[in-house]
């Protein structure tokens, strides 16, 4: 009696564990599938920017103006130039205050001012992108009177700040508090051995940092819609070969250029895909993998880059 | 030879000023501080402004302009602005792409951090990563020759025609969906695809963050691998998930130039997932820089401020959320 009722007991048993393995199995198969299902999309996209864009690319593509519709030919150097202006711009505008922040934030995380920074960051890095771009038209657009590729550098500038403060400060976190300590120790001022040793033994993570900060920026529309506008018709050569015939100082001429609407690939991605003419959807998919190899060469870049820092700085 | 280092005077003012601001140090510590500082008033820059600038509109429909009402009227030639319709499609697109970005995430990163094999996660990482690294124009030129007509439009047709016909619930997927697949279901299919690595990437954090004592016990009481993840891990970790599924909230609320690609952007009286809609970040897209009175301009910065206030929110609530879990956890207990 005793035994048969053990014997059930086991039986039991055995069918649970079973059946418990057979959820363990199954769940985990689940979570490997699921991976594959989010890759799914990403090859897609890849797969068919390349194949679309492909075919139209070629170096005119990328050394003429637009041309009208109908015309054979034409490319999108007016957009390849703008988004050069813009991150150089944003450059000029986030690398500073960002890295500074950054020192703060890694030196006194815990100060009240250092956990409202980190805090602030956070807050900046969630905010819509448009809405920075609503934001730069109100306090630059609008009293400035016109769309200028200022106004997009500030716009784009705004958007790199979190990414850069982020990055730097891990970066600058890495280095070794013994460096420091040994710059201290002979006697240099906090400001020299932030300047002249930590920064430097962090330089290429920092670097890193703000070439991931352009490729995300890179890639933006929404800020400059109502800030850099676009402009078909942006042309640095004329405008630089004009300035000289007009014996303009250096200065006068880098105003006039960022003095105008500019345009960005994304910027002209977006207009010509809204453009009946296939032509015009054509060249919005070479514009597309123009960005695209720019945004991945760029991401896989700085991604070995920091590794193979962060291997050295730890081991 | 040794060099000599002349050293100032004792009494030299030159001296006293070094002395007095610390070598340069207090100079230095002060433009730290302003730039700290800079980039808080920054942040509060943008949410003053854009009230401000939002005034007039504030005071002429008040909280009119945010109600949900059936029959809300966006119409810039008469100069009335009610922004419901907005609001109801960024909502809908950005509650449905977390319904479904939330278990794919969730699978991805536990896979990541706790099955994969150590070869083979750094480049999963990186994949993962770099679907957030696409930029959102090139997701919508996918979206609209792509994706939508080959993947939407069939999942569109089969909801309407099996959820479709229930009632109540029915009336979320009211069909049909355009041929082309151009609808809020779209919309939400690309939103999710985008969401997905900023919750992956959190979640796989916080898992990894939790001591391996946990998962020891657990397993050591005889718990199955998948027992001990769902049952001792995943609670342990829930506030900081729970942080991950706002931040990538927050996102999709903001997302702009993918969504107004794919959405139509027409405002319709449906609420159906399946029908063209808008939302608040496209309709500043499409309409602000041609804004065709002052009234119109301010009733879309208010639609900015709306979403501004809404992301800060959220993201208020995930950092706290986030920072709970890694508080909790002594430094030396993390893996």
């Amino acid at each position: 009696m005793t035994t048969q009722f053990q014997e059930l007991i086991a039986s039991n048993q055995i069918r649970l564990a079973s059946r418990r393995k057979f959820i363990n199995a199954f769940m985990l198969t689940v979570t490997g599938f699921l991976t594959l299902l989010a890759l799914i999309p990403l090859f897609w996209i890849i797969g068919y920017v390349f194949y679309k864009g492909g075919s139209f690319l070629s170096f005119s593509f990328f050394t003429q103006l637009p041309r009208p519709l109908g015309m054979e030919g034409g490319g999108v150097l007016h957009a390849l130039e703008g988004t050069m202006i813009l991150a150089l711009l944003a450059a000029i505008f986030a690398i500073p205050p960002g890295v500074l922040a950054a020192f703060y934030a890694s030196r006194y995380p815990n100060t009240p001012l250092g956990i409202v920074l980190r805090f602030s960051t956070d807050v900046l890095s969630g905010v819509p992108s448009i809405v920075i771009g609503l934001f730069v038209y109100i306090i630059m657009v609008k009293p400035m009177g016109h769309y200028s590729g200022l106004a997009g550098g500030v716009a784009t500038g705004i958007l790199m700040l979190p990414v850069i403060i982020r990055t730097t400060e891990e970066m600058l976190k890495l280095v070794p508090g013994a460096l420091r300590e040994g710059s201290l120790a002979l006697g240099a001022p906090e400001w020299k051995t932030s300047l002249s040793v930590i920064f430097p033994a962090a330089l290429s993570g920092v670097i890193t940092g703000f070439l991931l900060a352009i490729s995300r920026a890179a890639g933006e529309t929404a800020p400059l819609l109502f800030t850099a506008l676009g402009n078909e018709r942006y042309d640095i050569k004329a405008i630089i070969t004009n300035g000289m015939a007009q014996k303009q100082s250096i200065f006068t001429i880098f105003g006039r250029i960022v003095d105008q609407p500019v345009d960005s690939l994304p910027l002209t991605l977006w207009k010509y895909a809204q453009q009946p003419y296939p032509e015009r959807i054509q060249q919005s998919w070479t514009v597309a993998l123009v960005l695209m190899i720019f945004v991945l060469t760029i991401n896989i870049l700085a991604r070995l880059w920091v590794e193979s820092r962060k291997r050295r700085l730890q081991g | 030879m040794i060099k000599q280092i002349k050293t100032l005077p004792q009494g030299s003012w030159m001296k006293r000023l070094d002395e007095s601001i610390k070598h340069g140090d207090i100079p230095w510590q002060i433009i730290l501080i302003v730039m700290s500082v800079a980039i808080m008033i920054l942040v509060v820059a943008i949410g003053v402004m854009l009230w401000n600038e939002s005034g007039e509109a504030r005071n002429m429909f008040g909280w009119g302009f945010l109600a949900p009402t059936s029959d809300a009227s966006w119409d810039p030639v008469n100069d009335h602005f009610e922004a419901w319709p907005f609001i109801y499609g960024t909502l809908l697109t950005s509650l449905a792409s977390i319904i479904m970005a939330v278990p794919i995430s969730l699978g991805i990163a536990i896979f990541l951090a706790e099955l994969c094999p150590e070869w083979l996660r750094l480049p999963l990482n990186w994949l993962v990563e770099l679907l957030a690294a696409i930029p959102s124009v090139v997701y919508g030129l996918w979206g609209i020759f792509i994706f939508l007509p080959t993947a939407v439009t069939p999942v569109g047709n089969f909801l309407f025609e099996t959820v479709g016909k229930i009632p109540w619930i029915g009336a979320l997927f009211a069909g049909p969906i355009p041929e082309s697949g151009v609808s809020r279901l779209g919309a939400a299919f690309i939103l999710t695809i985008m969401i997905i690595p900023t919750i992956t990437a959190v979640t796989r954090d916080v898992l990894l963050s939790i001591p391996a004592s946990q998962r020891e016990a657990s397993l050591a009481l005889g718990a199955t691998q998948w027992e001990s993840i769902w049952q001792v891990l995943l609670p342990y970790g829930i506030s900081g998930i729970l942080g991950a599924v706002i931040l990538g909230l927050g996102r999709a609320l903001g997302e702009t130039m993918a969504v107004t690609m794919v959405i139509g952007n027409s405002i319709e009286g449906t609420i159906s997932l399946l029908r063209p809609g808008y939302t608040m970040a496209s309709v500043i897209a499409n309409e602000f820089a041609e804004a065709v009175s002052r009234l119109h301009s301010e009733a879309l910065v208010e639609v900015g401020l709306v979403l501004f206030f809404m992301t800060l929110i959220l993201n208020m609530i995930a950092r706290f959320l986030v920072w709970r879990v890694a508080r909790r956890i002594p430094a030396e207990a993390r893996i």
